[in-house]
């Protein structure tokens, strides 16, 4: 496939090597950092009138983490030799680390913090119920059946003392991946130090939009009424992370128009040329400043309900996209240029191919797939808590 | 020390699967090579280039290069007057089969030989995430190509462009300053080829080696210095534009 190139790119360079589904990594990785931390708020901060999407938060956070390291698998030229990253890990290698981050997260925090939320649930449950689901949830137990109040306090600190370990390491899973960028020096797109910090207030933007969204769109599928309250106040940490976020982008930005280095001119022409729509259009004006905007009124007007709700759907919608918008710029953005900085060259993404288009959809739908059973299984609504039900009975 | 059948059987297993890890990190059987004796450089005399892509299919030949790769490769650069920010540079092919005739009158033109410059402090070699790429003892970055994931960082990492991942064998690949050879006694392939010596392997742990001679009275520089990656590339007659 001849690939269009602009200028004088090393010959090597023509061929883009990270595909969209590195750009599909961190946004999905980015999107279980931020639930997590989304619940984290009612555990450890005690914020009350988020209460609601909290178990939905963590289900959200492990869907998505069982989908991150899919497209990294798919994208090695041997995924079979990747658990050499267990075996033999290379001390000096961001990317080593990853393996590591991920295997701590996901048993070290998030299942087992799930799995002690929902211990009384899953023991009830296992009496309750009939057939397979009664044999998977005899198993989920892992053999604790005790529900008395003082082990039901134990499994209470315990999980408190998880999620507050879990902080940093949300803030680690997601800080890293934006350090695996921000450590290439040879790429004045990417080498920066604030790249592992933007990376971490976008994964939270995006985290805390994506619960908000199924929040509003679980419960009215339920028919159920919607946590007015809740929502709000979802919806005011979505903008005030958002502008943290949107400041540290632009003192990036400035910082790089000011200084004008050697790469400068390069960079600048390839983001009023190539990355124009995607960057300016779509991740700037369209998925940050709009719905900055639009959560700004929310916090300053007084609107009814509807209207809120459908702000915040439009603005959770926007601050998707734009967020997708800033790992694609970030990843493709930081590849369309030489290193000589004398040409750029074009990013063509198949469809049906390995890397293409259809398996980057498929891998954006799967954590959805994978939440829906997780929501079967799991059921995370307050009302149906089955401890609150129990702890409600006369 | 006396030893049961019971433990020769149990220990044999293992000494077999050692003696196959000793194998695998042996370099190429080379007798009379001893690796603490050489650290390995190249000096590129760029006012001897003439472009003719001798090297770059000597390397594609001696290597097995696929089309559309270059372990080496040639750039001609042209500079009209002062504006030596903005140079016209090219590579048609990699200057495999030589260069057009040059669009441009006037200003100055010359050829610019690349290759892997086997850093002292490589980037690759730090960003590779089961240290498939490794320098050796004798100063070459080499990838074990058995144990390399193709995850492609090692690319994204390197400032001068010069890996690429084999389409056949779905691993990164690069100048190997053709360690075959040069743990023979024998010089790289694009080293015997060049016509006019432009290019000359040479071994910094030998005092006895002509670059220390050439180094020592001459200016010479490296490519993309603020890197700082230690780049063991010397190249004479480099001009500033180039990048």
């Amino acid at each position: 496939m001849q690939v269009p190139v602009e200028g004088f790119m090393y010959p090597n360079e023509v061929e883009l090597q990270w595909s969209v589904l590195i750009v599909l990594y961190p946004f999905l990785t980015g999107l279980v950092a931020g639930a997590f931390i989304l619940a984290s708020l009612e555990r450890v901060f005690q914020v009350q009138a988020v209460k609601p999407t909290y178990r939905l938060a963590l289900l959200t956070a492990l869907a998505f983490l069982l989908v991150a390291p899919l497209p990294l698998q798919l994208h090695l030229g041997h995924p079979e030799r990747s658990f050499e990253m267990y075996l033999t890990p290379h001390g000096s290698s961001a990317m080593a680390m990853f393996g590591f981050v991920y295997l701590w997260y996901l048993l070290a925090v998030l299942v087992l913090e799930i799995w002690l939320d929902y211990r009384y649930d899953i023991v009830v449950l296992s009496q309750t119920t009939t057939g397979w689901r009664r044999l998977l949830y005899r198993i989920l137990t892992l053999g604790s059946t005790n529900i008395s109040p003082r082990a039901l306090h134990i499994d209470e600190r315990a999980g408190w003392l998880i999620t507050v370990i879990g902080i940093p390491s949300a803030f680690l899973l997601h800080g890293y991946v934006g350090f695996i960028f921000g450590s290439v020096k040879a790429n004045p797109w990417w080498s920066s130090p604030l790249m592992p910090v933007v990376f971490l207030f976008s994964a939270m933007v995006s985290g805390i939009a994506v619960v908000m969204l199924l929040y509003m769109l679980l419960t009215t599928m339920r028919r159920e009424p919607i946590d007015m309250c809740c929502v709000d106040t979802v919806a005011k940490y979505l903008f005030y992370t958002f502008i943290i976020d949107f400041s540290l982008e632009m003192l990036d930005l400035i910082h790089r128009i000011y200084e004008a280095d050697e790469s400068f001119r390069s960079l600048d022409f390839m983001v009023h040329t190539k990355l124009y729509f995607s960057h300016i259009v779509v991740q700037i004006l369209l998925g940050t400043v709009t719905p900055i905007i639009l959560l700004a009124i929310t916090q300053v007007a007084k609107l009814n309900d509807l209207v809120r709700k459908r702000i915040y759907a439009v603005a959770g919608c926007l601050t998707l996209v734009g967020i997708f918008a800033m790992r694609w710029n970030v990843v493709i953005g930081g590849q369309l240029f030489s290193k000589s900085f004398l040409g750029y060259t074009t990013y063509k993404m198949g469809f049906v191919t390995r890397e293409g288009l259809l398996m980057a959809i498929m891998l954006t739908i799967l954590p959805f797939i994978f939440l829906w059973i997780l929501v079967k299984l799991l059921p995370p609504w307050p009302e149906k808590t089955l401890f609150a039900k129990a702890a409600s009975a006369p | 020390m006396t030893m049961t059948r019971r433990q020769l059987l149990i220990l044999l297993p293992a000494a077999a699967v050692a003696w196959d890890s000793i194998l695998a990190s042996t370099p190429e059987a080379s007798p009379n090579y001893n690796m603490a004796e050489h650290w390995w450089a190249m000096l590129i005399d760029i006012t001897k280039c003439i472009g003719c892509g001798s090297c770059v299919r000597a390397c594609q030949l001696e290597n097995h290069v696929p089309d559309g790769y270059y372990r080496t490769w040639v750039e001609r650069y042209h500079i009209q007057d002062w504006e030596m920010e903005y140079p016209k540079v090219d590579s048609p092919e990699g200057g495999k089969n030589g260069f057009p005739a040059a669009k441009e009158a006037g200003g100055k033109n010359f050829f610019v030989p690349k290759l892997c410059n086997h850093c002292a402090d490589s980037p690759c070699t730090q960003v590779c995430p089961v240290g498939a790429t490794f320098i050796s003892p004798d100063g070459v970055v080499l990838i074990d190509q058995k144990y390399c994931l193709g995850c492609r960082y090692c690319v994204q990492a390197c400032p001068y462009g010069c890996r690429f991942i084999n389409p056949q064998t779905k691993t990164a690949n690069k100048c190997t300053l053709c360690y075959h050879r040069i743990t023979k006694g024998l010089t790289t392939a694009c080293c015997e080829v060049c016509p006019t010596g432009a290019r000359q392997l040479a071994n910094l742990k030998n005092p006895n080696d002509p670059i220390h001679e050439f180094l020592r009275t001459h200016s010479v520089q490296v490519l993309k210095p603020q890197m700082a990656t230690h780049s063991k590339c010397f190249y004479y007659g480099l001009d500033g534009s180039v990048r």
